[in-house]
């Protein structure tokens, strides 16, 4: 065992040595590969924390939203309306909400209004959400005027602004009193935007959908477990653009890789020849090659996936954020839980790392078995 | 020092910078873990059903709640010009009819 | 100390461009003495080396060392065999690029897991005993003729082999750097080192280190003195 680290000790400085024969163009081919490793490390990480972040705090939305349609449109809860669905076993509360966007000229924003449900505040006054405060330089106490759709201008009272830690649900969010969003949007009295059903047991959500359906054939019910699918594909969506856009660059680097690592120039031959004529065996050949492989890409795999981490976790991704978040002119600025999946990590371990090992080994095997003494008859 | 030394000294340094990211990672989600930001609460008490990632138009702000028309403004699949719209798909439960939920099923 | 018998050796075997560059040779290499094959190009000199030197196989015949049969080793035994007992002196001196001469020269060693510091303490004696130890840290592209064939014996001799072979040595170098080299074989055969060379330059072939003198053509031993 000691002779075979000692062993292997000298492998790894003769491989060293050899790499730094061609210090520049290996640098280089370092510095492309954990560029690449950090990009790939970036996007999965990202898209892997901002999907488990969506099922985390959406798990606590209602369970069931119902929407009321009429010719296939979107349309408000007449009055009485929510009293026909009391009678479905297994609902435990039914919430009219009361919501709609405001489209804001001066920021060129929209932002959401919305009437909580507890906890509302008083009339002529607001909260707001954290972007909100920020594109529009409001603090508590700040009076701010939002001209309706009907052209009337309605001030407003900053009564508190909401956490910014909860921004990522919350950017652009405007709550305020029922009468004053009846008020400013002149919304027909007793109607609301739509209902929140809140059902005790998750096996029967299902079951209570196809008793709305059927109660109210003129409602759509949408379960939580669907948006939690849609936020999941989303992000795989975003995710797959991402890759898919990154897959040139990935091809690119595949054949640089390739051309370095399997090319084996008429002098690494004849090296590889000394090296068994002066008394190297087959496998130490193989061994300071396996080496070579392994020191380049799992240095390059490190390096990227510690940056990205960073990059993702503790500088929020600043790179291209963007991509994977939206295109707004309210940002959220938020901070991701890290969420790291094992298997992804070793997917991407897997890609990055074996196939230039491998790509180093194969032209080797080749050379090294040929005869030792063609160094001399060359 | 030896060369072959150095660059196992710098692997293990890297390694540990790999391993140093789960703990972080572990450490930072304990944080979370009890709701420190506020979200889960904030969404529980405002029944909010959207992140607010994508408010460029009235109509990405919420893609759960979307009017069945109004994201893909003349077919159900097709591309305007936010990027969000080029990007995300329908919800499911969107590409289907309201009599198609009405006849017994729900929205898939 | 090594034994050739009944030894042929055929290239591009069963093809039409078959060769045979040994054709039965019969000869005993003693310890402690100098060999020197002497022959035209082409008359198996290089080939016969590499057999001796457990570079390559026979194809046919029995290669002995100490009374052991080595022709049919595997090939790991063999570069084990080479590793420990014989030394090499290419033509060429076949260094590898871009390393310093000292690390050039303890890389037969690398196999054998020896402690660094051992190693370089030989490989710096040999470097003083060469008179290059003001050149161990260069390049050896940056070394001239004759220092590099100096390096290259330091190298040969790093495992403290039993039997030194040399191909031609002095075929790149000119008389006075060749008889340097003369000058070294002489102290190195005066520590009892066996040595085998291969050469047509009569400054080798008719020097008095050379206690043996093997003259060779078309595969065959013509002459033995």
């Amino acid at each position: 065992m000691k002779l075979w680290l000692a062993r292997q000790r000298y492998l790894i400085d003769f491989t060293l040595a050899s790499l730094a024969r061609r210090k520049t163009r290996n640098l280089g081919l370092l510095f492309v590969y954990t560029v690449l490793v950090f990009m790939l490390a970036s996007v999965t990480l990202y898209s892997h924390a901002l999907r488990q972040e969506a099922a985390r705090v959406l798990a606590n939305s209602p369970e069931v939203i119902v929407q009321r349609m009429v010719a296939g449109r979107h349309d408000l809860i007449p009055p009485g309306y929510i009293e026909k669905i009391g009678r479905i076993r297994g609902v435990q509360t039914r919430e009219a909400r009361l919501w709609g966007y405001y489209y804001d000229a001066v920021t060129k924003a929209n932002y959401t209004f919305m009437v909580p449900a507890q906890g509302a505040p008083a009339g002529g006054e607001i909260i707001v959400g954290p972007a909100l405060e920020r594109s529009r330089g409001l603090a508590k106490n700040n009076g701010i005027s939002f001209r309706s759709y009907s052209g009337k201008l309605h001030t407003f009272v900053v009564a508190d602004v909401l956490p910014q830690a909860s921004e990522l649900v919350s950017a652009d969010l405007v709550l305020m009193s029922d009468e004053s969003f009846r008020a400013f949007f002149d919304y027909p009295a007793g109607h609301y935007t739509d209902i929140a059903l809140s059902v005790a047991n998750p096996l029967e959500v299902r079951n209570v959908a196809l008793k709305l359906a059927a109660a109210l054939p003129d409602a759509r019910p949408i379960l939580r477990e669907e948006v939690l699918r849609t936020y999941a594909s989303i992000f795989d969506w975003r995710e797959g653009i991402v890759l898919a856009l990154l897959s040139a660059a990935i091809l690119a680097f595949g054949i640089l890789a390739w051309d370095k690592a399997s090319g084996l120039s008429a002098e690494e031959k004849r090296e590889i020849g000394i090296l068994k004529a002066i008394g190297w065996e087959t496998g130490d050949v193989i061994s300071m090659k396996f080496w070579e492989g392994l020191l380049v890409s799992l240095t390059a795999f490190l390096l990227g996936f510690v940056a990205a981490y960073a990059h993702v976790f503790h500088f929020a991704a600043s790179l291209f954020g963007p991509v994977l978040k939206g295109w707004a002119v309210l940002y959220p600025r938020f901070q991701l839980t890290p969420q790291i999946d094992g298997l992804q990590v070793a997917t991407l371990f897997f890609f990055t790392v074996v196939p230039y090992a491998a790509a180093v080994l194969v032209p080797i095997w080749k050379a090294a078995i040929t005869d030792p003494d063609s160094v001399m008859r060359g | 020092m030896r060369p072959a030394d150095r660059a196992l000294i710098f692997l293990t340094l890297a390694g540990a910078g790999f391993a140093t990211c789960f703990l972080d990672a572990t450490r930072l989600r304990a944080a979370a873990a009890n709701d420190a930001n506020g979200m889960a609460t904030l969404v529980a008490r405002l029944h909010l059903t959207d992140l607010a990632l994508f408010t460029e138009a009235r109509y990405t702000r919420h893609p759960s709640q979307a009017d069945l028309h109004s994201p893909f403004q003349d077919h159900p699949q097709a591309l305007e010009h936010f990027p969000t719209g080029s990007l995300i798909a329908p919800p499911a439960g969107l590409t289907r009819t309201t009599s198609e939920v009405g006849a017994g099923e729900t929205a898939k | 100390m090594i034994e050739l018998s009944a030894i042929r050796k055929a290239f591009n075997q069963g093809r039409e461009n078959e060769f045979w560059a040994l054709d039965g040779i019969d000869l005993h290499i003693e310890a402690q003495k100098v060999t020197a094959l002497r022959g035209p190009s082409g008359s198996g000199k290089t080939t016969l080396l590499t057999l001796v030197g457990c570079l390559a196989r026979p194809t046919e015949g029995r290669v002995r060392l100490a009374g052991e049969d080595i022709s049919g080793l595997p090939e790991r035994f063999l570069t084990e065999i080479r590793r420990r007992r014989f030394g090499f002196v290419f033509q060429q001196f076949n260094l590898i690029k871009g390393l310093s001469a000292l690390d050039n020269i303890i890389l037969p060693a690398y196999p054998t897991g020896q402690p660094r510091k051992q190693l370089l303490e030989r490989a710096e004696e040999l470097l003083a005993r060469l008179k290059l130890g003001h050149r161990r840290a260069a390049k050896v592209e940056w070394l001239s003729g004759g220092e590099q064939q100096r390096v290259a014996i330091c190298r040969a001799l790093i495992n403290d082999p039993e039997l030194l072979i040399a191909d031609e040595p002095t075929a790149n170098l000119d008389s006075h750097l060749a008889r340097e080299f003369m000058a070294i074989l002489e102290a190195l055969a005066g520590d009892g080192r066996s040595i085998l060379l291969s050469s047509h330059d009569p400054l080798v072939t008719g020097s008095e280190v050379v206690d043996r003198l093997v003259e060779m053509r078309d595969g065959r031993i013509v002459d033995d003195r």
